[in-house]
């Protein structure tokens, strides 16, 4: 922000500004949502809708239909009609003022490193909450249930489970099921028990609290909430070990929730739970949880299989995997499994078949929209704990909430260090003190809670308020204090921080290498360890699974170059954005290669070191040549069509890029320069621009185009689709020959090996940003 | 452990060995069993056929380098006091042993920067030895792009091949030599996890 707003007294006034506006839109926000939560609201959008249906037909309905006389009016130029549009403009107020907030703090940069961002929100709630209930009116209840679990919670989840760090979470598999399963019965077992124990005590006039609810709160309230985690470890960057364990967890003791979950609901009512009942409840368990991972999978599997088909549909790509992932959870849901793992799984599963499928910017797609919308989630779910914890009702209870806090961090400790010390004899890498402190303490409560207890029948559990008063004070507690000093603790205790390691191709090539050194002692040892087992999934995977998921050839890739790849590139787009321009070489990669180019220093120094050089008469033509076509292109852009998507041409012409650099490869080891001048014509700077500047958007557009006799290339608004078979490249060899810049018309060049050599970099080329595409320059040709 | 106690008993110099290596008698036990499992002609000592009889370890692209590191040069066979040396390097680096200054450093040193005095070996060293064919002490680009060949598995083309190797060397290479030395490869590994990562659970 600093450098956007270079003169300090306007960046005042321009926040202080904003805020204003934001401050007023809260209070606008909250009467309107207040005015709006009037009885005939219940977020209901049928009876709402056909509500106003009928209102609308009543008076736009013919006069036959209408028992009243019909009296002329003047016509309405204007009216207001608030109720037609309520519910959607509720909704999408919400969201409004969420992303306002959270625009909102990150301008005010002290705050934002003081306090997280969860606490800011909750707190926004209990202020549009107090607005609401001091403007008269009735708050509207708005963390129900219904929307929490199946709008709210799914996008956090998928987003989660998309992007899971496999090899961690796979490596500390042992740990977190630990943690997840029996850290979660003891401390569900614990708080409930002493909880019924501290009931029955004469003085507190609790005794009609009877064990059985009390051990379905423990569950409640035991359970470690993935949002509140998310939220909070986001802005400590922890290290990956206890990041990993401690969210790990939280996603994984969903199952572990819902089985006491519905186990003591259900027998709350008998009053009685029998061992039978437990014999039950153990195989309930395991149903649900591996009934939700195997629901899960099929579905990334079903995902993973349409991908594979969808070349030529690009644009509805990301849809697919959304649709699926959103089906599972809501198959799971269906049978009460847990629809958490299912997500997850769905997520895990799909990502590595997918990605190797869908395009470059549908990859991009899926990123940001997972991550929008677990963004707004997440806002969303801390404003409306605020303006649940208004909304009460409460029943304060001095000695059950206060039992209950001190219970569940002391349950808490307890749990985290018995098992670990149970857990450590089973690691190769222990986990310290320091660790098991974070642990302990990151175990946050959130607003899977409330929403759990927000279930509660009313009737079945008459101190349901009572519950969810402590439910929030407990979730206010961990979010508040063990939110904001998280991270003054972790500095304290001087926790490892996550490294922003740049993974380099040489850890990836000695990891893989110690991987099979490591597998092959084993084999001869004969000790079916993890990395023999690990050893087999992976040819099982590449023997079967890919070729049935991964569409065309590029099954066949190793990891190892599609990450070669990956790096290549980024660097380019480094070099680029780094005022790199014209000035790059081709990427030869004996003589040179893109690490010889410190981006940051100026160009001269650069070009004189690494480039090839051209002729200065040589190098004025290409601009001239460049510059007359570019800007003739413009003009013949033809019509744009909804359904295709303008191809990125740097996305299709890497390709050709990268086939160009290994024939001048070749060219180079013919040729055999003096000097570092590449005398092979044709050998044009092959910078990514210039690639940009020179490929068509779709190779097949060379043949459509019908000789504009004046050699103008018109832009063929087209689909991207790389993996065609028609796919052409550019044929350089003509350029043998000392032609130099006339670009000849690309003949149909190598298919086959060619185009199927580098088929899975687009795959995995990072983001190169909004700002790529919109400065797309128009590809022309010859 | 009566069992054990008679194995034990036929092997020569096992107080030594499990001294030299740290390995407790269970593992020396489970270690001789399989060595005796594999030695089909019972001669006492292992040959290369011996190894290459295990299916799995020929599939393994550096099966063959893996097999040849355990016969030092000139060697054609293996008895089992090398075997049992040879296999010490994997185990997990104990950090909470204590340090006895009578005992030899055990074997698996990860902080020890000699490269080839006998038994001061990490897992490192071993994946160096195992890279670096000719024993110069450095990794050359040909060497590394035979790892690289066998490891890819002729499934990309040779200059695919050659860049990843220009840039793998371009990458570590800090003295501008064109070669990975020891330091170098350590340096570029630094970042990964190996204790934890790259053991083999049971010889622990």
């Amino acid at each position: 922000l600093a450098h956007l707003l270079p003169n300090r007294c306007q960046s005042f006034l321009e926040r202080g500004l904003l805020l204003l506006v934001m401050l007023i839109f809260l209070e606008g926000t909250a009467l309107t949502l207040g005015a709006a939560s009037s009885p005939d609201i219940s977020a209901q959008d049928n009876t709402g809708g056909h509500e106003h249906l009928d209102d609308h037909q009543g008076i736009a309905g013919s006069n036959d239909r209408t028992n009243y006389t019909y009296t002329k009016k003047a016509f309405p130029v204007l009216s207001l009609d608030y109720h037609h549009i309520q519910v959607p403009f509720e909704i999408s107020l919400w969201v409004l003022l969420a992303s306002l907030m959270k625009l909102g703090f990150h301008l005010i940069p002290r705050l934002s490193s003081i306090v997280p961002e969860s606490c800011l929100l909750i707190v926004v709630g209990l202020l549009v909450g107090g607005l609401i209930k001091l403007a008269g009116e009735e708050v509207p209840p708005v963390l129900d249930s219904n929307l929490f679990f199946l709008c709210l919670l799914p996008p956090i989840i998928l987003d989660a489970g998309y992007f899971l760090p496999i090899r961690p979470f796979m490596e500390n598999i042992g740990t977190i099921l630990m943690f997840a399963v029996v850290g979660t019965l003891w401390n569900a077992f614990f708080v409930g028990g002493l909880l019924y124990a501290v009931c029955q005590i004469e003085g507190t006039y609790l005794s009609q609290v009877e064990l059985l609810p009390c051990l379905l709160f423990g569950s409640i309230i035991s359970a470690v909430d993935p949002v509140a985690v998310l939220a909070v470890f986001e802005e400590i960057h922890i290290n990956e070990l206890l990041h990993i364990l401690v969210f790990g967890e939280s996603l994984l003791n969903d199952a572990v929730t819902v089985v006491l979950y519905h186990l003591f609901e259900e027998y709350s009512g008998a009053g009685e739970v029998t061992p039978m009942d437990v014999v039950l409840g153990v195989i309930c368990f395991l149903i649900v949880s591996l009934g939700g991972i195997a629901v899960g999978a099929i579905y990334g599997i079903l995902a993973a299989f349409t991908s594979r088909f969808t070349s030529h549909t690009r644009v509805i790509e990301p849809l697919f995997m959304f649709v699926y992932s959103y089906m599972a959870y809501l198959s799971a849901e269906m049978f009460h499994l847990s629809g958490i793992m299912a997500l997850i799984a769905c997520g895990a599963v799909m990502r590595p078949y997918v990605e190797a499928n869908i395009s470059h910017k549908s990859h991009t797609t899926v990123k940001y929209f997972l991550k929008m919308w677990s963004s707004v989630s997440e806002t969303l779910i801390f404003i409306f704990l605020g303006v649940a914890t208004v909304a009460g009702p409460h029943a304060w209870n001095w000695t059950f909430v206060s039992v209950t806090v001190i219970l569940c961090l002391v349950s808490r400790v307890i749990g985290v260090v018995g098992l670990t010390f149970i857990i450590n004899k089973f690691r190769i890498v222990k986990l310290t003190t320091k660790d098991q402190f974070i642990v302990a303490y990151g175990g946050l409560r959130g607003a899977i809670a409330f929403s759990l207890g927000y279930l509660l029948d009313k009737d079945l559990f008459p101190m349901r308020t009572m519950f969810l008063t402590a439910i929030i004070t407990e979730i206010f507690f961990t979010v508040f204090v063990q939110g904001m000093t998280i991270k003054p603790l972790v500095d304290l205790l001087a926790v490892k921080k996550k490294q922003e390691a740049k993974r380099s191709i040489n850890e990836e090539i000695h990891t893989q290498f110690l991987d099979h050194l490591l597998t092959g002692i084993e084999d001869i040892c004969g000790h079916y360890g993890h990395h023999h087992w690990k050893d087999k999934l992976n040819r099982f995977n590449k023997k079967y699974i890919k070729k049935c998921l991964i569409a065309g050839e590029r099954y066949k890739e190793p990891q190892l170059i599609a990450f070669y790849h990956k790096m290549e590139f980024k660097q380019a787009i480094e070099l680029v954005e780094s005022g790199g321009g014209v000035k790059l070489p081709s990427a030869v990669p004996s003589q040179v290669s893109m690490q010889n180019i410190q981006p940051k220093k100026l160009p001269p120094p650069v070009a004189e070191r690494a480039l090839p050089q051209f002729t200065k008469g040589r190098e004025e033509e290409i601009r001239k040549i460049l510059r007359s076509n570019l800007q003739k292109t413009r003009q013949r852009l033809r019509s744009y069509n909804r359904h295709t998507l303008v191809a990125d041409p740097f996305e299709d012409g890497w390709n050709d890029f990268l086939l160009k650099k290994q024939r001048l490869i070749e060219l180079e080891k013919k040729v055999r320069p003096m000097s570092n001048y590449l005398t092979v014509p044709g050998a044009i700077p092959d910078s990514p621009t210039m690639c940009r500047a020179r490929l068509a958007s779709d190779p097949n557009a060379f043949y459509n185009i019908k000789a504009s006799s004046d050699g103008v290339p018109t832009i063929q608004v087209d689909l991207a689709s790389p993996q065609s078979p028609d796919s052409v490249n550019m044929e350089g060899a003509d350029r043998d020959e000392d032609q130099g810049l006339m670009m000849k018309p690309a003949g149909k060049g190598e298919k086959g090996e060619g185009g199927n050599k580098n088929p899975g970099l687009m795959r995995c080329l990072s983001d190169p940003g909004p700002s790529n595409e919109d400065e797309e320059d128009e590809p022309f040709l010859p | 452990m009566g069992s054990t106690n008679s194995t034990l008993s036929k092997i020569p110099n096992v107080e030594e060995l499990m001294q030299e290596t740290g390995f407790t008698p269970a593992h020396i036990v489970r270690l001789y069993d399989r060595f005796e499992a594999l030695d089909k002609e019972k001669t006492g000592h292992l040959r290369p056929q011996d190894f290459g009889a295990i299916n799995r370890l020929a599939m393994n692209p550096i099966g063959d380098r893996i097999i040849g590191a355990f016969f030092s040069p000139g060697q054609e066979t293996v008895d089992f006091h090398s075997f049992v040396r040879i296999l010490a390097h994997f185990r997990p680096a104990d950090k909470k042993r204590p340090k006895d200054p009578s005992m030899p450093e055990p074997v698996n040193s990860r902080t020890s920067k000699l490269k080839y005095p006998p038994l001061v070996f990490s897992l490192i060293s071993v994946a160096f030895q195992l890279y670096d064919q000719d024993k110069d002490g450095k990794i050359s680009r040909a060497e590394l792009l035979q790892v690289l060949r066998s490891m890819l598995e002729m499934q990309v083309t040779e200059e695919q091949l050659e860049s990843i190797a220009d840039r793998t060397i371009q990458e570590a290479d800090l003295d501008k030599d064109d070669a990975i030395s020891f330091e170098e490869f350590r340096k570029s590994l630094e970042k990964v996890n190996i204790d934890h990562k790259m053991s083999i659970r049971f010889l622990r």
